[in-house]
């Protein structure tokens, strides 16, 4: 490797009004490598890479930064990319109804004179999709492509602005394993290619497989950096740094207590969604006791928020059906404020798109699904508004200076305690979590995880829709495996191992 | 000098809050001085208030429709059709005033129902299908006015409402002034100040930031001021018009509803994301009919203020009310991604609007400037809008 970093950042110090995101923070990048940067949400990452490709410009800032050996001062996004930084963030920034090679070309179209040389496009275009070992027609529109696809078309756009710094927001927040896997190897190979990767991630098993080197960030300070090639990385290790002690399990225990109370229960449940004019759901059968927690494992698009939805109120207007049983009562609910008042709570999987309303604060947002109980005759009761989100805050632990705060300001560990928060008040019996710990951090996690099993305690039945096989391991009593809209098995915890739930989960 | 720096600040953290007041209070003191105090004259300070009173009530319900991310068109015409359609029970069927008001207020409120309809059911954009609405009562109202032309409304207590004044308190005691209103003033800035001291304190309770106690002092000063100076203005003609205070009625009811009941938080959690809305049980549907429903009402409502200050139903009444009306709810703070935007920002906005209409007559510029001046000012406030929320 050589002495000279390819990136360089010294000292570097952001304020926002109030905090310092960064305090003092150096990070450096050596030439050709896959260079991993955690820590936990609201340790600094994003801000950093912020800083690093313009979007906080030059001057917003102190410190240095340096590329390739060379003092740079970016005064835009602009600057960064013609430098050969690319950044890929979590949330793709492709246009759906644009095909593929116009997105890979967007902003910097190919011209021949003022008009743009489509067959050119089209061409350079193949070549990328052949880069990033992506076989499909470039004609495609973006919408039509899975979200890994997607990605890959994402870091195509990048290379073609002949990139040197690959910067990956969560690359595999919303991908499959094997998607990932795809992924990790195109990674490798750009490595051979000269790209240099930063990859920011959550998943420690990620980072162990990928990565060269480690970097650390904690409350806006680097803590070290860690060479991954000669064995003084593990997971312990990153945990260790990233929460600043020791988490002896991820999975707090809890025993698996057996109540024979069926709460919820749904019988031969089909769907089928108009909109993409197929069925999503086939004979559904599944059930959940009291006191207990049942995971749904699956693979991305298996069907299993289709289901929370179609349980929850139906609100993408499928059609159903089968029967649905709530404490032994059929029930159909045809609004989700028809099954919220049955009892039935769903986290969704994607809180800042249908989870919360970021604009407003958090005491808004907790109470939002159950303004009535704080309500007389219509009208909201402050103080007792008031009162609640603080019970909230202390009991769920949600870190905000106060509840006044707007909730886009908050982390994405938080701004999850929000969004459970809000579904705990509506007290519910029967709690559909999506993805619960999606995008937050380990020591979030944790505490969403002693949550879940306090809860259970006190007799509540959840329903865990998650694409982790750890998480479904760790925090299940039961799992039901779907694929391609079908339950394809039922596990009890003791049984349940990865290679099972693998299998059953890519039957179909 | 801590005071001065106190002051910068909270002004600077606040600045979309008090722009807005600031903007107003600049256009009045600039008038002011062009006029040689005409502009703030009793007289014209009265006749302007009237004036904003058809279009500030529009501009209220406006907000509500463009705070859920929809836009109302066809508000102007219905507001004209509807006057039309008052001014025809009372001239030509006889019904009673007190008959012919609410019924014209439902009749909106129904009219309402179909843009919503329209919109929450069909899932037709609201811009194509209030335009459709536009259209038809714009041919409706020449419809009805068709064989009469212009119809005179010769119902006294119809035409007070947008011409006359509240009764005064008869004694002989300060008889160039208007009593009643005054006192009115007097309970408004104590029940404010009262009002302001009790949040304080609550807010105190929980360790919410409070404003500076001087900062506050000043605030309460300056507001109690304002309410004071207009109180004694309009004291010195005929005091309180009854426009006025259908306008601050209106105003009052909406405030309380947008701000404090469950229908207001949910009409705004609707506009702040509705996929979030609908999955935490707010029915995004029944919220769209119920605020295209309260705008037709208010078109109603619009359309006989109108109607009632001219004591007759014409066939142009009501052309480019909603354009009045959106740009009164925008230069108000009301932003187009929903979610954000304030009743009394309306309010604030339409006397924006319309002192700059009436200053510009009183300076006699011509109609084609003012139409320039307006524009630009619309494209400043939002300007000032957008630039002020990206900092934050």
């Amino acid at each position: 490797m050589n002495d000279t970093p390819l990136l360089e950042m010294k000292n570097i110090t952001k304020e926002f009004p109030g905090v310092k995101a960064l305090d003092n923070v150096s990070f450096r990048v050596a030439a050709g490598e896959i260079h991993c940067l955690v820590g936990e949400n609201g340790a600094g990452k994003s801000t950093l890479m912020k800083i690093l490709s313009g979007v906080y410009p030059h001057g917003e800032y102190s410190g240095d930064i340096l590329f390739g050996g060379e003092l740079q001062s970016f005064g835009g996004i602009r600057d960064s990319e013609n430098t050969g930084i690319g950044i890929i963030y979590q949330e793709l920034a492709l246009i759906p109804e644009m095909t593929v090679y116009e997105n890979i070309f967007i902003g910097h179209e190919i011209k021949n004179g003022m008009m743009v040389d489509w067959n050119e496009t089209i061409r350079q275009a193949s070549e990328m999709l052949k880069k990033v070992k992506l076989n499909v027609n470039p004609a495609v529109k973006v919408k039509e492509l899975g979200v890994g696809k997607q990605q890959l078309v994402e870091i195509a756009k990048a290379l073609s602005k002949d990139v040197r710094l690959l910067i990956l927001d969560e690359p595999t927040s919303a991908l499959n394993e094997d998607d990932v896997a795809n992924l990790f190897d195109l990674l490798r190979d750009l490595k051979v290619q000269g790209v240099t990767c930063v990859m920011i991630t959550h998943k420690l098993k990620e980072i162990m497989e990928i990565a060269d080197s480690v970097t650390v960030l904690r409350d806006g300070r680097t803590i070290c950096t860690l060479n991954a090639r000669n064995g003084e990385v593990s997971e312990n290790v990153l945990i260790k740094h990233m929460v600043g002690r020791e988490i002896d399990n991820i999975y707090p225990k809890r025993e698996h207590k057996r109540s024979e109370e069926i709460t919820f229960e749904v019988k031969d449940w089909c769907a089928y969604d108009p909109a993409r004019e197929r069925d999503i759901l086939k004979n559904a059968n599944f059930y959940v006791k009291k006191g207990e927690i049942v995971g749904f494992s699956g693979l991305m698009g298996s069907g299993r928020t289709e289901l929370a939805l179609s349980i929850f109120g139906n609100p993408e207007r499928y059609h159903l059906q089968g029967e649905m049983f709530v404490y032994g009562e059929k029930m159909q609910f045809h609004h989700p404020e028809e099954a919220i008042n049955a009892g039935v709570a769903y986290v969704s999987e994607d809180r800042k798109r249908n989870g919360l309303i970021l604009i407003q604060d958090v005491k808004q947002n907790v109470t939002l699904a159950n303004l009535r109980e704080i309500a007389q005759r219509g009208v909201v009761d402050d103080n007792a508004e008031i009162k609640i989100a603080n019970e909230y805050k202390d009991s769920l632990n949600i870190k905000t200076p106060t509840i006044e705060q707007k909730v886009l300001n908050l982390s994405g560990g938080n701004q999850q305690k929000v969004s459970l928060a809000k579904w705990l008040f509506v007290k519910p019996n029967i709690l559909i979590l999506d993805e619960p710990t999606r995008g937050i951090d380990v020591g979030a996690k944790y505490e969403i995880y002693t949550i879940m099993n306090r809860l259970v305690e006190q007799g509540m039945s959840i329903i865990m829709i998650s694409s982790e096989l750890p998480e479904i391991l760790g925090m299940s009593d039961r799992v039901y495996i779907v694929s391609a809209g079908e339950i394809t098995g039922e596990l009890p915890i003791e049984e349940a191992t990865q290679e099972k739930i693998m299998h059953l989960a890519t039957k179909n | 000098m801590s005071f001065i720096n106190d002051l910068q600040k909270v002004l600077k953290q606040n600045i979309r809050e008090y722009g807005m007041f600031i903007a107003l209070f600049v256009i009045w003191a600039v008038f002011a001085v062009l006029t040689d105090g005409i502009f703030i004259s009793s007289r014209n300070i009265s006749n302007l208030l009237n004036q904003t009173g058809y279009i500030a009530v529009l501009g209220i319900g406006m907000t509500l429709i463009i705070v859920i991310r929809h836009i109302d068109l066809s508000v102007g015409f219905l507001a004209g059709f509807l006057g039309a359609v008052a001014a025809i029970a009372m001239a030509f069927w006889g019904w009673p005033v007190y008959l012919v008001i609410p019924v014209v207020l439902l009749i909106g409120l129904l009219l309402g129902f179909i843009p919503g309809f329209l919109v929450a059911q069909m899932g037709i954009p609201a811009f194509v299908a209030t335009l459709a609405g536009f259209l038809v009562y714009r041919g409706a109202i020449l419809v009805v006015t068709e064989e009469t032309g212009t119809i005179i409304i010769a119902n006294d207590v119809f035409n007070a409402i947008g011409n006359g004044f509240i009764p005064d308190i008869p004694v002989n005691f300060m008889p160039e002034v208007h009593k009643l209103t005054l006192l009115l003033g007097i309970i408004a800035i104590v029940l404010f100040v009262v009002g302001e001291l009790n949040g304080r304190r609550t807010k105190q309770a929980y360790n919410f930031e409070v404003l500076p106690m001087n900062i506050f002092i000043l605030k309460l000063a300056f507001t109690a001021l304002l309410i004071g100076g207009m109180t004694w203005v309009l004291a010195g003609y005929n005091g309180l018009s009854w426009t006025v205070v259908v306008v601050l009625l209106v105003m009052g009811i909406y405030y309380f509803v947008s701000t404090k009941t469950v229908l207001g938080r949910h009409i705004y959690a609707v506009g702040g994301n509705p996929e979030a809305a609908e999955l935490s049980g707010v029915n995004v549907k029944k919220i769209t009919y119920v605020v295209f429903g309260q705008m037709g009402m208010l078109a109603a409502l619009s359309g006989m203020l109108f109607a009632s200050r001219l004591q007759s139903a014409t066939t142009t009444a009501g052309t480019l009310f909603e354009l009045d009306a959106i740009a009164a709810a925008f230069v108000g703070g009301v932003s187009a991604a929903g979610g954000v935007g304030k009743v009394t920002g309306a309010l604030i906005g339409a006397l924006v609007m319309a002192s700059l209409t009436s200053g510009m007559n009183l300076m006699g510029i011509g109609i084609s400037y003012q139409y320039m001046v307006r524009g630009a000012v619309l494209a400043a406030a939002v300007i000032f809008d957008v630039a002020t929320r990206s900092r934050r």
